[in-house]
């Protein structure tokens, strides 16, 4: 097998979904988290302006799921194709609730009657909350594990089967942490009476965090089983954990000396840090079979082939420097303090 | 129903509509770049304001299209599984190479181009338009070529077995220049191109009609009449050099398009006509030896007919493909002769003064949109049986951890949400449309948009 540093091309195209992502968990953290709120803001002209900080920077985060879900699709064909059609229906909705958030997003101001811009404030802020909230069960039954047979059959249940109660618990930390890094990204956009409306928002949902996420670790550690494995076999690693807990806790420390953008750094952080906890928990499987680990998926048997796998990583090595390049620009052109102009929406 | 024929419908219902909107953003992009380079080079109000105008009705176009876009990045997992495992390997680089290269370009520099012209100076806002541009054009180059691979593979090799056979890549840039991507890719630029030429012709037409923005209206509408005459003329070359490679490469499908059948016979050319599959007649109105004549250069030249296939490995539904390809030319025909004839016109002095000419181009924004629908329907419905061109078939594609039912559930879903969307589309577009590229009346201006 070809290697690159000594790490073989399934693993780094492991590393590279990884940090796809983490960025989409990041940017369009944010994103929903600013969306998840709207409807505590009373005023119409507080809600535009909460609309309008992530206005012209949602479409651009939005990339990250594209080329993630590419990314997915072109290294790990086979992992791509089961995960999507065991969760058709969840998937589904995940993918018409997309829809409805950017329908909402270009027409909500589009129009001044009262009841216009309620019906999609409040499509809006639901659809915010349900997106984040499906990502959450999402990764809450990856951890857990499908019943995939042989030639990656599912037979479980299609919806319900989904909702179990770890996988629910999964889907409220990640709300409430992107409600965090939500609200946070909204103080460095704001002034006034909203600013302050905000920073009480904020430690609501920073409580939100702390229980939801105190909650979601003690059960992982009592029901997953095998979920430490991999750390006890490489102590090393448990700098993550510990990593990822000190950013837990310095996210509150960083708010309540009013050094927002430091405490956006290190929500960010915390995502980042939990995501690799994850996907070193998993490594080397990406999907667990619950019916027998022999059919389970791993980086290795749903890998495209080293020939495919050699140049998406040439491709990455050249585009994510360009890319990089756009997002400077654009977050440059758009830092500040929101205003409000004809072109606002 | 069963599950294959339900998947079928629902890629083709989301694909169908997502492809309202990405050619018209490729279309008014290029238009847009032309209004405001012209800005740039005169310093003419009129461009500054026809460019704003434009932008608007672009950035509604520009939305509903990504947002529709998603949707189909992830359907071929949830509907097509079978098929993405046995692509992915080659698919997927297209796929990858999509998302950074054109998709991260259009989108970063949307923002910029929406919401920066404060932000920004002229030059830096011009180079945004061109970015974003750009990446719509990439963006179609990537999602042709991965279409193209399933038409014409090119390569790869089959690696495995039964259920886990595959296609892997063994040369990328063959795979890319497959031999039909490049004719295709012009094909389909160039059908964008008309669609958003002629919806910029559409509505100042019908200003010029009503009498509101005239003047501005005609410079609008000169620009756009040069790029749909070169482009619609052109496009008549690059659909013959597309044809001439089905005739190649699928030449089952080249034979349903005219209806032929006989296994080796000289092939007629129809203007229109109705296919009788049983009978395995065409009745209509054709050239005989048409289409040998424009494959061959020569009337009495044989064409391989659908009989030559045997019945399971060549499509089904033979008036379908043959009903969408004649649409799709005649409609080509009459862009050409509408454009050159109104270059008549201009050259005369009479253009805007021809009321019923006007008066077609203020409702021709729905032909390119037509034509490429059924371009789109003709090149995937010849394509049948196959998913992928003799190597994978439809049948063999769908998901099958996916029951019936669950597509109809999401089936209901899109049509209603994409209902919805449609509507609220229209209606969005009917109101900047109404409203114009300046406020007639400024003391009546409203602050709040």
């Amino acid at each position: 097998m070809e290697t690159f540093l000594g790490i073989d091309y399934p693993t780094l195209w492991y590393l590279v979904v990884g940090l796809l992502f983490s960025g989409y968990a990041i940017l369009e953290g944010f994103d929903y988290g600013a969306g998840a709120w709207h409807l505590f803001f009373k005023q119409d002209e507080s809600r535009r302006i909460a609309i309008h900080a992530i206005g012209p920077l949602w479409d651009a985060n939005q990339v990250w799921l594209i080329i993630g879900g590419g990314a997915l699709f072109a290294g790990f064909p086979v992992m791509y194709a089961t995960m999507l059609s065991t969760m058709y229906i969840p998937f589904m909705l995940f993918l018409i609730l997309l829809v409805l958030r950017s329908a909402s997003i270009k027409f909500r101001s589009a129009e001044k009657m009262l009841w216009w811009r309620k019906t999609w404030d409040i499509v809006y802020s639901a659809s915010n909350v349900l997106i984040a909230f499906l990502l959450g069960v999402v990764l809450g039954n990856v951890l857990q594990g499908f019943e995939i047979g042989a030639n990656y059959s599912y037979k479980g249940g299609i919806f319900f089967a989904f909702l179990s109660p770890y996988a629910l618990m999964v889907g409220f930390t990640t709300l409430s942490i992107f409600m965090t890094q939500g609200a946070i990204f909204l103080l460095l956009k704001t002034e006034g009476k909203l600013h302050t409306r905000l920073t009480f928002l904020l430690k609501k949902g920073m409580l939100f965090f702390i229980v939801s996420f105190s909650i979601t670790t003690l059960y992982t550690l009592i029901f997953i089983p095998g979920v430490t494995d991999n750390f006890k076999e490489n102590p090393l690693f448990f700098i993550i954990p510990i990593l990822s807990f000190l950013a837990v806790a310095n996210v509150p420390r960083l708010v309540s000396k009013k050094k927002y953008f430091q405490a956006l750094v290190f929500s960010s952080l915390t995502m980042a840090f939990l995501l690799m906890l994850v996907a070193f928990q998993l490594y080397p499987t990406l999907l667990i079979s619950t019916i027998d680990p022999a059919y389970s998926i791993t980086i290795y048997n749903a890998a495209s082939s080293q020939k495919s796998l050699g140049i998406m990583l040439t491709i990455v090595l050249i585009g994510a420097p360009l890319l990089a390049a756009y997002f400077l620009f654009l977050y440059k052109t758009f830092n500040g303090k929101v205003e409000l102009d004809d072109t606002s929406y | 129903m069963d599950v294959e024929i339900l998947a079928r419908i629902q890629f083709a219902f989301t694909i169908a509509f997502h492809y309202i909107y990405p050619p018209l953003s490729i279309g008014i992009g290029l238009i847009m770049v032309i209004m405001e380079g012209l800005y740039l080079k005169t310093g003419k109000k009129e461009y500054e304001l026809l460019t704003k105008f434009w932008l608007k009705i672009f950035a509604i176009i520009f939305g509903i299209g990504v947002a529709t876009g998603i949707i189909m990045e992830f359907e071929f997992g949830t509907n097509w599984a079978v098929y993405s495992r046995y692509v992915g390997d080659i698919f997927g680089s297209a796929l990858a190479a999509e998302g950074l290269f054109a998709f991260g370009l259009e989108s970063t520099f949307l923002g910029i181009l929406i919401f920066g012209w404060n932000r920004v100076s002229p030059k830096v806002h011009f180079i945004s338009t061109i970015g974003v541009f750009l990446g719509s054009m990439f963006s179609a180059v990537w999602i042709v070529v991965a279409n193209s691979w399933q038409q014409t593979p090119a390569g790869y090799h089959i690696v495995g077995e039964g259920f886990f056979a595959r296609a892997e890549v063994t040369d990328f840039w063959a795979m890319v220049f497959n031999p039909s991507s490049v004719d295709r890719i012009i094909h389909v630029w160039q059908g964008a191109f008309l669609a958003g030429a002629f919806m910029v012709l559409s509505v100042h037409a019908y200003y010029i009609r009503k009498g509101k923005f005239v003047e501005i209206s005609k410079i609008a509408f000169k620009i756009a009449l040069v790029v749909a005459t070169v482009v619609s003329f052109t496009q008549l070359i690059s659909g013959h050099s597309s044809a001439a490679g089905v005739a190649v490469n699928q030449p089952a499908k080249l034979a349903a398009m005219e209806g032929h059948y006989d296994i080796s016979a000289p092939a007629d050319l129809y203007l229109f006509g109705w296919v009788d599959n049983e009978k395995q007649e065409v009745t209509g109105l054709g050239l005989p030896g048409g289409l040998s004549f424009l494959v061959h250069q020569d009337f009495k030249e044989p064409i391989t007919g659908l009989n030559a296939f045997p019945e399971e490995d060549r499509p089904g539904q033979v008036n379908a493909v043959f009903q969408f390809y004649h649409i799709m030319v005649s409609i080509g025909m009459f862009l050409i002769a509408i454009s050159f004839y109104a270059c008549f016109l201009w050259w005369r002095g009479k253009l805007f003064e021809t009321k019923w000419l006007m008066w077609i181009f203020s409702f021709s924004v729905l032909l390119p949109q037509i034509a490429n629908q059924a371009g789109w329907f003709a090149a995937e419905m010849g394509r049948q049986p196959w998913i992928v061109y003799g190597h994978l078939r439809t049948s063999e594609g769908f998901s099958q951890a996916v029951s019936a039912n669950q597509i109809l559930f999401s089936l209901i879903l899109f049509l209603v949400v994409y209902s919805l969307l449609f509507v609220l589309f229209l209606y969005s577009l009917n109101k900047k449309i109404k409203h114009g590229p300046y406020d007639e009346k400024p003391q009546n201006q409203l602050k709040t948009s």
